[in-house]
């Protein structure tokens, strides 16, 4: 309707002023696509040192390790049937298991924060659910991990409590260990799937839980048929989201691990930087971005069926 | 009323289980900043005496210093740089179609699932080709096309909340397409273009992973001396940095809330 308006009473215009070069530069303003051109080729530029940042790793996977020299050899394909071997598997499977586990864990910990941060009635406690919830994010790997070395150490948090309440003798190993690496990876993917799901939750019509208790639904009933499928697409993309960020993560499976519990990340930093076989790191990387995708669209397949169960 | 108090009860549970959770995101905080403030060089809790001096010695440290500003010099180029990419095309995925817009919508988004170790990596293996010498250029190429999801997201978010009428209208009255821009879009603007710079610049300046492989000695970013002090010592002047920054950053992110509308920003506020 504005649209209409508006496009009448430019009309208007561009017929009085006809002739005039302002009227012309407003159709322009209409017709045209002004700054194209020069807001494009900026991010041209971004896309191309991305996409060549990643040709060069795929290139150098496919490169030979000459041993004491940091330029690689021929092509080869050696790098790839190196990532068989069962310590290497392991590796992987390792990696995919924890990542699983971490954005489970996630989902089930941060729905009820974000159902509390969308449907808080104070603005103050929703505020401070927000910073809460998302500073997290910011920190940064280093500082949350090491504030959860300071928590879960022998002469940590933790293990000083227990003992003070003189529920443990000993104190609990919970540094290097997957209890440990889990705890610490959940806390950092917490923030974002708390964002993800409470996007998709801001947007559930009200009116279908409204109309759902009007029928006789308890609020438990409401939730379980109504609001929770309504927001399905968030839990897909929380749950997506928190898997990559975990593959990502490098600090805390290589600080709260510690050469215990290993990731391909920590795997492809020792190559690269231990040993120098960058070839063999570019290759570890190629496989774990080829993972991640494949485990992305596998999520997303999965889940097409379970978002048709809302009412769409 | 059965029906009432199991509502309550059902109330009670979820505040319950919502203080638990917050109280699992704040706990790490909560603990470092007891460490940072114990007086002796070994951990124990509660801290049997309490002291600064941890605060001196970590603010005092020369990679401290010199990591700080790196990441100050890294982080302003990287913010400018990714807020201007990042808003222009936002403004174009907003406005306009064209070719190849959605493939390079999908490149510049990637980061979001690529993980960083790879990204780093590949900057450090394309440095090493080009013969570029690993200096604070190549950090700051990494760091935008990081950063850029973010800028790109929260920019684009404010376009769509945007009223065009008011460019029309500004349109109509004669003024060019740079004239509206300047005097009407950016302006209009203003919150998202803020908060999407600010995420650049704690992003940026936090980030690590990718950092650790393209910077070197004399690049080092503050996350990066933090990590090799860890590795290396055990008493709290991590812990007093760590306090630094954790209210450092609460402070941003409750600025951003309370005046840019962070909650409008990560799209989160109950649609009606």
């Amino acid at each position: 309707m504005a649209q209409v308006v508006c496009r009448e009473h430019h009309e208007l215009i561009a017929r009085r002023d006809a002739g005039e070069t302002g009227a012309s530069r407003n159709c322009a303003f209409m017709s045209t696509r002004p700054f194209l051109r020069s807001f494009v080729s900026p991010a041209v530029l971004c896309a191309v040192a991305l996409l060549a940042a990643l040709a060069a790793v795929l290139q150098y996977s496919l490169r030979a390790f000459v041993p004491g020299a940091l330029e690689p050899g021929g092509f080869t394909l050696e790098n790839f049937t190196a990532l068989a071997k069962p310590l290497y598997a392991r590796v992987f499977l390792d990696t995919v298991w924890i990542c699983f586990v971490t954005a489970f864990v996630a989902l089930v910990v941060g729905y009820p924060l974000a159902y509390a941060l969308v449907r808080a009635r104070s603005a103050a406690l929703k505020a401070a659910i927000l910073v809460i919830a998302v500073t997290p994010l910011f920190l940064g790997e280093v500082v949350r991990t090491y504030s959860w070395i300071v928590v879960l150490g022998n002469n940590g948090f933790v293990n000083a409590m227990l003992l003070k309440l003189g529920l443990i003798a000993q104190p609990i190993q919970l540094m290097f260990t997957r209890l440990g690496v889990v705890t610490a990876l959940v806390h950092v993917t917490l923030p974002v799937m708390v964002i993800m799901l409470a996007a998709a939750l801001a947007h559930v019509d009200r009116d279908c839980e409204r109309a759902a208790a009007s029928l006789g639904a308890g609020p438990l009933r409401t939730f379980l048929t109504v609001t929770l499928p309504l927001s399905m697409p968030g839990i897909v993309a929380g749950v997506t989201t928190a898997f990559a960020w975990t593959f990502s993560a490098f600090a805390t499976p290589q600080l709260i691990g510690g050469g215990q519990v290993n990731m391909v990340s920590n795997l492809v930093y020792q190559l690269g930087f231990a040993s120098f076989n960058f070839p063999f790191a570019a290759s570890l990387s190629v496989a774990g971005l080829a993972l991640t995708f494949a485990v992305l669209a596998l999520l997303r397949a999965v889940a097409r069926p379970l978002e048709k169960i809302g009412p769409h | 009323m059965p029906r009432l108090s199991s509502q309550r009860a059902l109330r009670l549970f979820g505040a319950l289980v919502v203080t638990a959770i917050l109280g699992f995101l704040l706990l790490p905080a909560i603990v470092v900043a007891l460490a940072a403030f114990n007086g002796r060089a070994i951990l124990s809790f509660p801290p049997d005496t309490w002291s600064w001096r941890w605060f001196a010695k970590a603010l005092a440290y020369e990679d401290f210093r010199a990591g700080l500003r790196n990441g100050l010099i890294v982080t302003g180029w990287t913010s400018a740089i990714a807020l201007a990419v990042g808003a222009g095309f936002a403004f174009v995925l907003d406005r306009y179609e064209f070719r190849f817009k959605g493939i390079l919508e999908t490149i510049l988004l990637s980061p979001l699932v690529i993980a960083h170790f790879t990204v780093g990596l590949g900057f450090l293996i394309l440095a090493a080709q080009l013969g570029v010498t690993r200096g604070y250029a190549v950090v700051v190429v990494t760091h935008v096309v990081l950063v850029l999801p973010f800028v790109l997201r929260s920019v684009y978010v404010s376009l769509r909340n945007l009223d065009r009428r008011l460019e029309l209208a500004a349109a109509s009255l004669g003024a060019p397409p740079a004239r509206v821009l300047a005097t009407i879009t950016l302006p209009l603007l203003l919150p998202g273009l803020v908060s999407g710079w600010l995420f650049a610049a704690i992003l940026s300046f936090n980030e690590f992973t990718a950092s650790l492989f393209v910077t070197v000695q004399r690049t080092q970013t503050l996350p990066v001396a933090m990590y090799n002090y860890v590795r290396e010592y055990a008493d709290p002047s991590m812990a007093a940095i760590s306090v630094i920054y954790i209210v450092a950053t609460a402070a941003l992110l409750t600025f951003a809330t309370l005046f840019l509308g962070l909650g409008k920003v990560l799209n989160v506020e109950q649609a009606r």
